[in-house]
């Protein structure tokens, strides 16, 4: 495989306020055009992660140790101002819920034009065409309507393509993806996944895909990390990952997903024990 | 056929949309009464000289206490009465429209300001920043707006210029916690993020991305606080403690209206029915820019 953009070494970061450990010593890496799923329970540090690198951190949590290495630079060690601008032109983010993430009072065309404007200087003609051409890139119907339109007026699935188009904008190397289909159905989030994935193999973007869904993981990643409680307990492949677990916690996991195949088995929960027992371990350097 | 209609439907409304707001505004019954209310009040004032029938200082001794038309006495000329001077009731009432317009406007665009600026920087940069200024409003608020405000007219002496500084003193603090509130809820927005991804200014993501989606909010509180402003000048007047005595005032005319209110009751009836018109429109207005501006709310 190709040259890794994106390392992240021994990261390591707590809470302000109590000192509670968020990430212990994460460790991945990132090759070009590669999709890594980053899976795990609710407060398992997997947003935490994306937005220490785009460095959003909420500032509650302090990153205590470790090194993100983006295309060989440290981005914990970086002055501030090249870090933004690396930053903004190299990295972008796919929020969440696509309801909040536009501007209400905006026209979409402002949104989708902002990093071409303030990072490339793009006069408004040129970065209008641009738009124009993400818009038809991520198969949005009359491009022209949807620039003038503001976000209330658009669909949850509408609103998702605009957000992936903006996050093609300046072609970055790598996305960082937090949850991006949660907000959504199931019939559109399915669409959005391949769109996702039909993009990113024309741009040979890397994505790192924050998920809790391993039949999202299934869809659309090239391989995963498994974290529980901050640290990593699981990581490699897909097929492997989900096929051949490993790790104790990852079988309960993947058996805890309803299967429409085997009705039979009905829900099973993750056993306290395991989460008991994982806690302590997570706990224990 | 159909898509092509269609199509050019939607063209026609997207050239449209650059003017929609206003007409989303003036098409709620709320907005178009209290606006149309306060437009035309604005009017009148403006040209008080000019559709005033008499001189309101215009005192005539012997035309003293007449009823308006309809009632034994009337005077012809006098639509409104006079009062116990024999001044013309209605010019009495349009001059006073100035005074009362004036503060209105200039308070509570002062109290936008100061409110809405410490409102922001408190909602934006939280911490010891938001922990002063919220203490600030907390003593603030409670001193007793009437007795503050007569205190600091009181010191600083009477005249429009204190009254309005008065108002503005006492009344940035509801700005200030409206705005502070709503800032810090469209901070904790996805949108926020997003911008600071990638990687625009701090000021930048406060006044362009934050404060248009705030907007609304003041805008409507700004309308409520013209009432309210209203009323605290006619307060303020009523105890003598507005413009000198020989200006015209809805406050200052209630205060003389009461004196001789067994001889002549319209003298108080008709600043008091102008005055609760006026701060029935200005909450009117304000409930209904509430709803009409307000981005998620419109259709």
């Amino acid at each position: 495989m190709s040259a890794p953009i994106l390392v992240i070494d021994g990261l390591s970061a707590v809470s302000q306020r109590d000192g509670t450990p968020i990430l212990r010593r994460v460790s991945l890496t990132l090759h070009r055009g590669e999709t890594r799923g980053l899976v795990g329970e609710s407060g398992a540090g997997k947003s935490t992660i994306g937005k220490a690198i785009l460095h959003i951190l909420p500032s509650a949590v302090r990153v205590t140790a470790g090194q993100i290495l983006f295309e060989d630079r440290d981005l914990l060690t970086m002055p501030s101002a090249p870090l933004r601008r690396l930053i903004g032109e190299r990295i972008a983010l796919i929020p969440q819920d696509p309801m909040t993430a536009l501007n209400p009072g905006r026209r979409i065309e402002a949104q989708l034009t902002d990093g071409l404007r303030l990072i490339r200087g793009a006069s408004a003609r040129t970065a209008r065409a641009r738009a124009l051409s993400l818009l038809e890139e991520v198969h949005i119907r009359e491009p022209e309507r949807v620039l003038r339109a503001y976000p209330h007026e658009l669909s949850g699935g509408m609103r998702q393509r605009v957000l992936i188009a903006a996050a093609f904008a300046l072609e970055p190397a790598l996305i960082i993806a937090d949850e991006p289909t949660t907000a959504l159905d199931v019939t559109v989030q399915k669409q959005i996944l391949r769109l996702l994935r039909n993009m990113q193999n024309a741009h040979g973007t890397a994505v790192l895909f924050v998920t809790h869904d391993l039949g999202v993981v299934a869809q659309v990643c090239d391989s995963v990390t498994l974290l529980f409680g901050g640290k990593v307990i699981e990581e490699g492949p897909v097929a492997q990952v989900l096929e051949a677990p490993r790790h104790a916690y990852a079988r309960a996991l993947l058996d805890a997903c309803p299967r429409s195949d085997h009705p039979e088995l009905g829900l099973r929960p993750i056993p306290a024990e395991l989460i008991a027992r994982l806690r302590r371990e997570v706990a224990t350097p | 056929m159909v898509e092509g209609a269609l199509t050019q439907r939607t063209d026609v409304s997207a050239t449209r949309r650059r003017w929609d707001w206003i007409g989303v505004c003036v098409a709620d019954p709320k907005v178009a009464v209290g606006g149309g209310f306060i437009l035309c009040l604005c009017l009148v004032a403006l040209a008080a000289p000019l559709i005033a029938p008499h001189d309101p200082l215009e005192q005539d001794i012997m035309l003293g206490l007449t009823p308006p038309p309809g009632f034994a006495g009337a005077e012809p000329g006098h639509w409104l009465g006079t009062d116990d001077l024999g001044r013309d009731v209605l010019s009495r009432v349009l001059y006073g429209s100035r005074v009362a317009l004036t503060v209105a406007f200039a308070a509570s665009a002062l109290a936008a300001v100061i409110g809405s600026t410490l409102g922001l920087a408190a909602g934006w940069r939280r911490g010891w920043v938001d922990a002063a200024i919220s203490r600030l409003v907390e003593i603030w608020m409670a001193f007793p707006p009437v007795l503050l405000s007569i205190l600091l007219v009181a010191v600083v002496g009477p005249g429009v210029g204190s009254v309005i500084a008065a108002i503005a003193i006492i009344d940035w603090t509801r700005f200030c916690r409206v705005v502070r509130a709503e800032t810090m809820n469209q901070a904790s927005a996805d949108y926020v993020t997003a911008a600071r991804a990638v990687g625009f200014a701090p000021g930048r993501i406060l006044m362009r991305e934050i404060f248009p989606n705030v907007a609304p909010v003041l805008i409507a509180l700004i309308s409520l606080e013209m009432g309210i402003a209203v009323i605290v000048e006619a307060i303020l007047s009523f105890v003598g403690l507005s413009v000198s005595s020989d200006t015209p005032t809805w406050g200052g005319m209630i205060a003389e209206g009461r004196q001789a209110l067994h001889e002549g009751w319209w003298i108080l009836a008709a600043p008091l029915t102008l005055l609760l018109l006026t701060v029935l429109a200005f909450n009117l207005l304000g409930e209904g820019l509430r709803r009409a501006l307000d981005p998620v709310m419109r259709r």
